[in-house]
């Protein structure tokens, strides 16, 4: 198993020091098991090539570690990968078998071919989303010094991190409620800096919207793929159809049923092309700008914070009491506050240089999918008018 | 000469004119070789087969015949009647001639319960008998009767072969009396209805005619035009009328007087009243030359004689059905050779009325270069449910005999009430357009099928101007007429059981019937889904383009939101396109998969028709077994006063039995041709449809690439 692409190819830049892929995946029941793969001339690994075995959970608790690090505040988190889902792949599958003496052979063997196409797509674009998380990481000039990273890449036991509990769900769940309340409070707050007002309303905007087009293009493709997969099965009645007598009628439907599954499979590669060039990098431009959204809240907050601590200070200073206390507040406020706007302002520009160009690539390339896919079936079509 | 005389009379701005002259041509050729064979026939025959002529409403009466005094007589009573309006019998039969013939005494079940509807007909087929006299203008249904006399002609060109064929049927027929005791028997039967539905129209008759003579009226013109193309049967008189006409009045009082006595006799054949076996015999030799009919005769006419053929079902068709399938074949090839000048398309949906009182009108019109119509172009409006009568009317003639008729589109009470509601909304536009087409390619297929086209119905249907509102359509309506099909199909495979097949063609052929229907069933569930599922991806590509298209506009790289721009236009046109596939996909793919499901259900039809026809047969055999094994038991008890009924009953049924299974025959006959005809045309509608589709699809593609190709270098510009 191999990864031929990326399902989203965010350019990162890499000096070479640093290089993590996830060379192999294996599904076992409901979890999938990674093996990540790094080379590095980075004196702290004890090694150049090494490859560990991870799980979605130590991806995501990797994740959490740099939320919850406060050294990092100024810092656009990458996403963390989504779950994997199989589930309504198996289901299918399932279904299928349950299914299977309703249908002829060769429509039974058709559709666990193409569920078990469908299946291995999701796989791949799993294993991808994971990657892309750990390119991210290792691309990332602070990030990628990070222990709990180095921990993660070179450690070859289990990390035994385990999923969350209901208890700390729970906790999460009002943590962001809460987070989303302040978000809220903080948001309205004027910016002092006229980049991070600008910022701050462009990403509000821009969130929403790339979640909406989202969302839409998922609904788009799904349909696209209903359609390829009604193509399917009417080349496979043409089929039937055509197989009943040998007239020439008949052999018309066969050459028919054969140009509908041409058909069918240069739109189920369209609708999968436009899932990986477009829905992908929709998806994950709504969690990257959720990240940079987050870096926007921390940044807020502390301004927040600072002003309240300045507020502190004059109050301490005309009260005279505590000012020493009110001042020490004071100075590291200001000092959070600082160090996360000078790392975001540039992180920011960052997200910014990076949209673009994965928006450029993504879309030229689908251009080229497109139009690649349109040019294989016109000469299809004409074969049989003739 | 008749025609010379009609064309005289027509008037200089009718645009029939030549079609006029070229009918004549036609028509006295056929005569003229009629007349030879005519007089060729042994004298017994002579006299027969005139009488015939006139039972059987052979307009043929033209000059040739018209010196013999048969055909004179045939004339006369017609010329009776304009005269004495009064005599409401030889009116009657007058007006009992057309409508009997072809309807009633072939089927007299059917012909009873068309015997309402013929009322206003026969009216107004006394109004052409005047017309005549009073006016040119009745040359426009004295034109289309003349095309009608075709279907009569043929019987008379027989080629030897058929002669033979009678010939070698008499001595059969006369002692036994086999042919002629079941026909006698329907006849008889039929005849006191018959006559019950004859007094009122003559009663009708009386009135209108009255007023003829007192003045032109317009509208008598109408009528005429309009029962003159009411059918073959009727059409007949007309053109004895119109040849009165070229008569004077006075002649015709001469040639009534002159055939006074025979008219009775004449007639009443006519009317299936026969009074003695001799008359029988003729008309039962008169019906099979009729469904013999002469091969050499031109398509037409070919075509014209499938209607009539019933005649031959009830009167004992020795040898016809091998003759028919002779002349089927030929047909067939005919057909494949010259292709039939007649296009007819149905545009310009209106909406009639309003509220729930509203309706659809469709122009249907013509084009032709068939010298059977009138014009070479004409135009009418219909409404669904005049397409739905039109079906009715031919199923009921020509079902029964293993035709397949094609079925119309259904009745859709949820979509025509979106129209009565009269909101402007796609999908009731969608539904009108839907029907139009379903109707278009509904009738483009009764005219394709070359007995259906000669039906007088079909005629109709495309010439009158106004049709009688058809009733009882409703019956007809969508899911019933489903369930209607489908019970058949049940009563054909519950008795494929019990019939053991002796044709393996019909066995193989109805197997592949009913797997093809289960297959082209689910590939129509399929493609449907397609539609709606290219008609969803339509709606989300749209409502992704806005999406994409506002994602553009809080984009703040210029570049990046100018190409997200430019794909939300990109994704507006590719909308357009899956929208256009959508109808594609439906109007060619779906469409044509409905129809043949449709078509596919009557050639289940047909084959239960012929399963039928097997009952009946092997009925009749049971029954004469019984008989027989009766009889046997008389002569062991030894009573001879009941043995002679005994025979006579077996010798009766023995007819039946041998009928039955000509019937059979002929039916088996017309299924296969039917069926392979059926084959031929769905062959050619698949692949000419599949074909359009697949330029349809080859065109979005092409299109996809244009917009894609355009798209490339904004998507490149990003920086």
């Amino acid at each position: 198993f191999s990864l031929l692409s990326l399902a989203v190819n965010v350019d990162l830049q890499t000096d070479g020091t640093l290089q993590v892929d996830i060379s192999d995946a294996l599904s076992e029941r409901d979890k999938v098991k990674f093996t990540v793969h790094t080379k590095s001339t980075l004196p702290s690994f004890k090694q150049n090539e090494f490859s560990v075995v991870r799980q979605h959970e130590e991806f995501i608790w990797l994740h959490d570690s740099f939320v919850e690090n406060e050294e990092y505040a100024g810092y656009i988190i990458p996403p963390a990968p989504p779950r994997p889902d199989f589930d309504a792949s198996r289901e299918k599958l399932q279904k299928l078998g349950e299914g299977e003496g309703s249908m002829t052979k060769e429509e039974f063997t058709k559709m666990k071919q193409e569920l078990e196409a469908e299946y291995l797509a999701i796989f791949k674009k799993t294993v991808a989303m994971h990657e892309v998380f750990l390119c991210r990481v290792a691309a990332h000039p602070v990030l990628r010094k990070d222990l709990n990273f180095h921990v993660f890449l070179e450690y070859n036991q289990d990390l035994s991190v385990r999923g969350k509990n209901k208890k700390e769900k729970l906790e999460d769940f009002f943590k962001n409620v809460v987070k989303s309340a302040d978000g809220v409070l903080v948001a309205g707050v004027k910016d002092v800096d006229d980049f991070f007002e600008h910022e701050k309303t462009f990403l509000l905007e821009y969130h929403n919207r790339v979640k909406d087009a989202s969302a839409k293009s998922d609904r788009m493709i799904r349909s696209h793929k209903s359609a390829a997969d009604d193509i399917n099965r009417i080349a496979s009645t043409l089929y039937t159809l055509g197989t009943q007598d040998s007239t020439d009628v008949c052999k018309f439907f066969l050459k028919v049923s054969e140009l509908f599954e041409k058909t069918r499979k240069i739109e189920a590669r369209v609708a999968a092309d436009e899932d990986l060039k477009l829905a992908d990098l929709l998806k994950y431009y709504l969690r990257e700008s959720q990240a940079a959204k987050d870096l926007l809240y921390r940044r807020g907050r502390a301004l927040v914070d600072y002003e309240n601590a300045n507020k502190a200070l004059d109050k301490a200073r005309a009260k005279n009491k505590d000012v020493l206390q009110a001042e020490t507040t004071q100075q590291i406020c200001c000092q959070k506050f600082e160090k996360i706007s000078e790392s975001a302002k540039q992180e920011l520009i960052d997200f910014k240089t990076r949209r673009v160009a994965a928006f450029r690539k993504n879309l030229v390339e689908l251009a080229e999918l497109e139009l690649k896919h349109a040019k294989v079936t016109s000469p299809h079509l004409l074969l049989v008018k003739n | 000469m008749k025609m010379a005389a009609s064309s005289e009379r027509s008037p200089p701005p009718f645009p029939d004119a030549e079609d006029q002259e070229s009918e004549p041509a036609l028509r006295d050729e056929d005569s003229d070789e009629g007349a030879d064979i005519f007089l060729g026939t042994n004298p017994l025959e002579a006299m027969a087969d005139s009488t015939f002529s006139a039972s059987d409403v052979l307009s043929d009466l033209p000059n040739d015949l018209l010196g013999e005094p048969p055909s004179a007589v045939f004339g006369d009573p017609l010329s009776n009647i304009s005269k004495q309006e009064s005599t409401s019998n030889p009116a009657k039969q007058s007006s009992k001639l057309p409508s009997d013939v072809p309807c009633d005494i072939f089927d007299p079940l059917h012909g009873t319960g068309m015997e309402p509807k013929d009322d206003g007909k026969n009216a107004s087929l006394i109004d052409i008998v005047i017309n005549p006299v009073t006016s040119a203008k009745d040359n426009l249904p004295v034109d289309d009767l003349l095309s009608q006399p075709e279907i009569d002609i043929p019987a008379k060109t027989k080629t030897e072969q058929p002669a033979e064929l009678r010939s070698e049927e008499r001595p059969k027929d006369e002692p036994l009396s086999v042919a002629s005791s079941k026909p006698k028997k329907d006849l008889f039967e039929d005849s006191p209805e018959d006559l019950f539905s004859e007094l009122p129209k003559t009663k009708a008759k009386t009135k209108p005619q009255m007023d003829l003579f007192g003045d032109s009226s317009p509208d008598l013109f109408m009528d005429a035009k309009a029962a003159a193309d009411t059918g073959p049967g009727r059409n007949a008189p007309a053109d004895l009328f119109s040849e009165e006409s070229v008569a004077t009045t006075t002649s015709k009082s001469a040639k009534s007087n002159i055939s006074a006595n025979s008219i009775v006799t004449a007639n009443s054949k006519a009317n299936g009243v026969h009074s003695d076996e001799e008359e029988q015999d003729i008309f039962a030799e008169a019906t099979v030359e009729l469904s013999l009919d002469s091969p050499h005769n031109n398509r037409k006419t070919l075509d014209t004689t499938k209607p009539s053929e019933p005649a031959s079902s009830l009167s004992a068709a020795a040898g016809s059905s091998k003759a028919q399938a002779k002349t089927l074949e030929e047909l067939e090839e005919e057909e494949s050779e010259d292709k039939f000048e007649l296009n007819i398309s149905i545009t310009n949906p209106e909406k009639v009325g309003d509220g729930m009182n509203a309706y659809m009108a469709y122009k249907v019109s013509t084009q032709t270069t068939l010298p059977m119509f009138r014009s070479k172009t004409f135009t009418v409006r219909r409404r669904f449910s005049d397409f739905l009568g039109l079906y009715e009317k031919l199923s009921e003639k020509h079902s029964q005999n293993g035709y397949i008729v094609p079925p119309p589109p259904e009745k859709s009470l949820l979509g025509m009430t979106k129209v009565k509601v009269g909101k402007d909304d796609p999908s009731s536009g969608e539904f009108v357009e839907r029907r139009r087409a379903s109707l278009e390619r509904y009738l483009q297929r009764v005219v394709c099928h070359p007995s259906l086209l000669q039906d007088p119905d079909v005629r109709e249907f495309l010439e009158r101007e106004e049709l009688p509102r058809a009733v009882n359509t409703q019956a007809l309506s969508g899911a019933g007429f489903l369930k209607m099909i489908n019970k058949a199909t049940d009563a054909v495979s519950k008795m494929t059981i019990k019939m053991n097949e002796s044709d393996v063609w019909f066995e193989e052929k109805l197997q592949e019937v009913e797997s093809e229907d289960q297959q082209l069933r689910k590939l129509h569930a399929v493609v449907d889904s397609l539609v709606s599922h290219r008609k969803e991806l339509s709606v989300n590509t749209a409502v992704f383009a806005k999406s994409v298209a506002m994602l553009g506009s809080s984009e703040d790289n210029t570049a990046l939101s100018r190409a997200l721009s430019q794909l939300a236009e990109l994704e507006d046109k590719i909308e357009q396109l899956h929208q256009e596939q959508a109808g594609n996909d439906f109007f060619v793919f779906t469409e044509l998969l409905a129809d043949y499901i449709r078509l596919l259900g009557a050639v289940r039809g047909s084959f239960d028709q012929r399963m039928k026809s097997w009952q009946r047969w092997q009925d009749a055999q049971t029954t004469l077994q019984k008989k027989r094994e009766a009889e046997a038991k008389l002569l062991w008890a030894n009573k001879p006063d009941k043995l002679q009924q005994a025979k006579d009953e077996i010798a009766e049924w023995e007819g039946k039995v041998t009928q039955y299974e000509r019937e059979f025959e002929r039916v088996s006959a017309t299924v296969r041709k039917e069926v392979i005809r059926f084959e031929k045309e769905k062959a050619r509608d698949f692949k000419k449809q599949i074909i359009k589709y697949l330029e349809s699809l080859l065109q979005s593609q092409q299109q996809l690439i244009k917009y894609w190709e355009a798209f490339l270098p904004e998507a490149k510009a990003i920086a």
